[in-house]
């Protein structure tokens, strides 16, 4: 029962740490690039448009989600578990996300990437 | 590196307030009184402010393949600093991540779209369309006081 629990909690915290990435790479491209902006205007400027944006704001609520399942699941099965399978499912998650959601280009070589370090990250739980 | 170090001291902390229950939420929050766990937020902290600003200038599938370089960099520091065994399993995660990530670093940092550019232009240093003569976006239009920095 415990392993049911994980593994649902796992699978949460994939899910929203990929809405979560997705809202808030979204959100930082609409600021832009914020080293030109804190040299321009200021870093209370660049706080103020970024913590200002919806985007953000909704992207940091799914990472809190993706944070309490974390908690949860930490507290169910082992770090060497969790991080991992959480990490890995994440990065494949996203691939897919940004080419849908953000229209990013993830040509052979980001999708490599991609299986690539997930693959590396389970094995690291080896 | 702090993302792994925040998960690492989270870990430790959760192990020593116990299980959760589905019936007891709250104690989710007097768990974040443990200094581990507490130490472990402030890294993640850490992190997230360096993940954004990343984001930033680079594309999604850019940034989060790199940031995984901290669990290779955790490996080695276990095995070089604290002479623990890692297994050879590990040692495969560690060329794979590194592959990973050396994979994606030799393309382009972020796409480029014609009829929506980035407001202040990429990491390539590509300038804003209204800067190459083209009509302005409304991305740009929000970006007004650092994208006329741009220009110059």
């Amino acid at each position: 029962m415990k392993l049911l629990y994980t593994w649902s909690a796992i699978l949460v915290i994939a899910l929203a740490s990929v809405v979560g990435d997705v809202l808030i790479s979204h959100a930082m491209k609409q600021v832009g690039d914020v080293g030109l902006l804190r040299r321009r205007a200021g870093l209370w400027t660049v706080v103020a448009r970024v913590v200002g944006n919806r985007n953000f704001v909704l992207g940091v609520g799914a990472m809190a989600v993706a944070f309490f399942s974390l908690l949860f699941a930490l507290s169910w099965g082992d770090v060497s578990l969790v991080g991992p399978a959480a990490a890995s499912l994440t990065f494949i998650g996203n691939a897919f996300a940004a080419k849908i959601f953000l229209h990013e280009r993830v040509d052979r070589r980001r999708w490599i990437a991609a299986l690539l370090v997930a693959g590396g990250v389970a094995l690291l739980a080896g | 590196m702090f993302a792994s170090a925040g998960d690492a001291l989270l870990s430790h902390g959760m192990k020593q307030t116990g299980n959760i229950s589905l019936h007891h939420l709250q104690s989710v929050i007097f768990a974040i009184g443990n200094p581990w766990v507490a130490a472990g937020i402030l890294l993640l902290l850490a992190f997230f402010a360096a993940y954004t600003s990343a984001l930033s200038w680079a594309d999604l599938t850019y940034v989060l393949p790199a940031t995984s370089l901290g669990y290779v960099v955790l490996a080695l520091v276990a095995r070089f600093a604290l002479h623990e065994q890692v297994s050879p399993m590990r040692w495969a995660g560690i060329a794979l991540i590194t592959g990973g990530v050396g994979f994606v670093a030799g393309g382009p940092a972020l796409t480029e779209h014609p009829e929506k550019p980035p407001p202040f232009g990429s990491a390539q240093g590509k300038l804003p369309r209204e800067a190459r003569g083209g009509a302005p976006s409304s991305s740009s239009q929000q970006a007004t006081p650092v994208s006329s920095e741009a220009k110059s």
